[in-house]
């Protein structure tokens, strides 16, 4: 009971703290795009006014954004405002592609995104570290040629390794298509055929995202698992004859743990990378999304955009601490004092 | 100190990304030297021209020329027939031609070639094909037909008085020029991009600019990391609490996001090279700041730093001379890994179009989003944007090569 109680503690405060996090997250969001130079509004206004010559009538146009857009209101009733929206799901419309709603394009986008980014970085991240437990314990001839070429790879950025795959299987090898997330000829639905064609176009952004992730995991596991191996409990489980594969065990278990912190502390820049490479693919995601809003000032969009990314890294996070809760012992103990 | 150097130049690791960006740097500083032209000065009148030497036609034309004794038109097919159109040709050739498999071989040109003008005719009956593909081997036959020709290009001239055209000159099938004599030539090795530009000349350029980004950006993150690092570390507390729950803060809040609503915010005409440098160091200092704090926390009750006390020197005095001395080599390493980032960050910011907005200096991700913006993957120009690709992989692997090199010296246990 009163390891369960520890639990309780332990988790309302993560949660606790994610959510003060998400909450300063949001401010961020909500000031620092108001802090620009220059009117928003007035610039925005602009295109409507402009032919105009009468000068009462551009103020009277301008007063009227300035009234719809709320920006004649001290800035804490605006937020007060636009939270109170935001929490609805309203994040107002899109400026770029009016007059679709924010929310809608951001719906139809998201989803893409999840479907990409969440399978490639845990599979990146899996391979990753069984090649680089595997490099730690054989070591030899696969230590000094796979890794090397894997820390050169994992040096490129996502973008970079996108484009080559493009260049090679897309444009070269015509093995797979190069833009989109289905067939352009064809409209979403449930039938093999799109269901063919969604899968095709997923294999080139998924594998660029992958092969870029396994790279950096597998150095990182590696050194891990080569520290934990010449740890003293090693030595001593070998004098006292325990099995090697046990051992094994034992030391990936502990070289686990901070690769697990290390994949907490590097999502949000996996997924930023992922989410320009997204671009190089035209693949129909919030990166693809985000670079349309930023082309046509479209501001709305790009807020709500970084707001849905911040919110994804951070229950991600979450999600990682809370398991980390459950497999490190440590977490369990230090619960039960 | 100069032991450690020692040290640290016996690291293969070390030594080998220290040569590769030593190289790289050194190219961004000696190329501009041997180079004059301005990077950004568009010199292709159209975009992305191939890799290679351009030479004046009108000085080849008019310059000295010799005749050899090669055999050109084997040369000339080869380049002229592209190998969709040689398995067109085996095509017709099998369905209409009455030819089997085993007389073809689309390697041998001018036997494929010989077999085509033996066979092809374009009134025969083309059961099955369909008037465009028709149309088609009517036009590929034709520009085999015109290849085969030799008859000599004619040179003329409008003469200025009548407007009539007059034969100045005529060239030979077998007639060269040697490049050597036109005296109008530029080569450009990495092809011209979207704008023609000169690729190369603009990838040293884009090197240096983004290098120094990414310089701007480690040293900002570096202070930030280091002061803020000290300060939680050395002082404790509630300080502590505090730095660390903004710091722990920073470190979810993905840093991109910061970027991206910074970036927009300063407004497209305030963005140049040295205030990306800025921002991009302003959210990625938490990295830094976190690993001097354990540091820092690891040092703080030591002996010496005690003694220090003990004699009543300044907190300042202790920090500087007892404690940052250790940190040295951390300090270093992680600057090491914020350049590597801060170039990453501006080439991802770049490529969603909140790179920094200059018309005197291209960076990396601008060469990046240009390719990308002009889809140059897709017409094949792979020289705007491999390269580019590369030379950001090239930087990366050398800065990380440089650091795990340092790591292994410092800490013993991860040598081999």
């Amino acid at each position: 009971m009163k390891y369960l109680k520890g639990f309780k503690k332990y988790y309302g405060q993560k949660i606790m703290w994610y959510l003060i996090t998400l909450i300063f997250a949001i401010v961020l969001n909500f000031v620092l795009p108001r802090l620009m130079p220059g009117d928003p509004v007035a610039s925005i206004a602009a295109g409507s006014v402009s032919g105009m010559t009468d000068a009462t009538a551009i103020q009277k146009v301008l007063n009227d954004y300035a009234e719809k857009f709320g920006v004649n209101e001290p800035m804490i009733v605006q937020f007060g405002i636009w939270a109170k929206n935001a929490i609805r799901g309203d994040f107002g419309v899109s400026f770029g592609q009016y007059p679709r709603t924010v929310a809608d394009i951001i719906r139809s986008s998201v989803g893409w995104t999840l479907a990409l980014q969440l399978p490639a970085i845990l599979v990146g991240w899996i391979l990753g570290n069984l090649l680089g437990a595997v490099a730690a314990y054989i070591r030899g001839a696969f230590d000094k040629v796979i890794l090397p070429v894997f820390l050169f790879v994992s040096n490129f950025p996502a973008f970079g390794m996108a484009i080559i795959l493009l260049t090679v299987f897309g444009i070269n090898l015509k093995w797979f298509p190069t833009s989109g997330g289905y067939g352009f000829d064809l409209i979403p639905n449930m039938s093999w055929e799109f269901i063919r064609s969604v899968i095709s176009h997923y294999q080139l952004p998924f594998w660029s995202i992958v092969l870029i992730t396994i790279g950096g995991q597998a150095i990182g596991m590696r050194s891990m698992a080569i520290y934990e191996l010449n740890a003293d409990y090693v030595k001593y489980s070998r004098f006292l004859g325990i099995k090697d594969r046990k051992i094994v065990g034992y030391v990936f278990r502990n070289a686990m743990l901070p690769q697990i912190t290390g994949l907490a502390m590097s999502l949000g820049t996996m997924m930023g990378g992922a989410l320009v490479a997204e671009i190089i693919f035209s693949y129909p995601g919030i990166g693809s999304t985000l670079m349309t809003a930023v082309r046509g000032q479209d501001y709305p969009l790009i807020s709500a955009c970084t707001l849905i990314i911040t919110v994804m890294v951070l229950l991600a996070n979450l999600f990682v601490e809370l398991i980390y809760g459950v497999i490190d012992p440590r977490v369990k103990a230090a619960q039960q004092d | 100190m100069k032991n450690t150097l020692r040290q640290v130049f016996h690291s293969p690791k070390f030594v080998i990304g220290f040569v590769i960006f030593a190289a790289l740097l050194l190219t961004t500083i000696i190329y501009p030297i041997v180079v004059t032209a301005d990077p950004l000065e568009m010199v292709g009148n159209g975009n992305f021209f191939k890799p290679g030497t351009y030479v004046s036609v009108k000085d080849a034309v008019e310059g000295t020329r010799y005749t050899l004794n090669i055999d050109v038109k084997s040369g000339s097919l080869d380049n002229k027939i592209s190998a969709e159109d040689k398995e067109a040709m085996k095509e017709w050739l099998l369905k209409f031609g009455g030819l089997t498999e085993a007389d073809i071989d689309t390697d041998d040109v001018e036997g494929l070639i010989g077999l085509w003008e033996a066979n092809y005719s374009a009134d025969a009956q083309q059961k099955g094909l369909t008037a465009s593909k028709k149309k088609y081997y009517v036009r590929l036959n034709n520009s085999i037909d015109g290849i085969l020709l030799d008859n000599d290009v004619i040179i003329a001239r409008e003469n200025p008085e009548t407007g009539e055209l007059e034969q100045s000159a005529t060239v030979g099938s077998r007639e060269f020029v040697n490049t050597k004599d036109v005296a109008n030539r530029r080569t450009f090795i990495l092809g011209t991009d979207n704008f023609g530009r000169d690729v190369l000349t603009e990838l040293v350029q884009a090197t240096k600019t983004s290098l120094r980004v990414g310089i701007i950006a480690g040293v900002i993150a570096t202070l930030i990391g280091l002061f803020l690092g000290l300060i939680s570390g050395y002082v404790g507390g509630v300080v502590d609490d505090i730095i660390m729950f903004i710091t722990n803060m920073f470190t979810v809040i993905p840093s991109f996001v910061l970027l991206i609503l910074i970036s927009y915010s300063v407004g497209q005409n305030a963005r140049g090279v040295n205030l990306v440098g800025i921002i991009i160091g302003l959210t990625s200092w938490t990295w830094t700041t976190r690993s001097v704090r354990s540091q820092v926390i690891s040092l703080r009750n030591r002996d010496h730093v005690n003694l220090s006390k003990l004699s009543g020197h300044s907190m300042m005095r202790i920090v500087l001379t007892d404690i940052l001395p250790y940190l040295a080599s951390y300090v270093v390493m992680a600057f090491i890994l914020q350049i590597s980032s801060g170039i990453l960050s501006e080439a991802q910011l770049s490529m969603l179009g909140l790179g920094p907005s200059t018309s005197t200096a291209a960076t990396l991700g601008l060469m990046m989003n240009w390719a990308t913006a002009y889809a140059a993957p897709l017409n094949g120009s792979w020289w705007a944007y491999f390269p580019v690709v590369v030379t950001i992989a090239l930087i990366a692997f050398s800065l990380n090569l440089m650091n795990t090199g340092l790591d292994q010296v410092f800490n013993p246990q991860l040598r081999d």
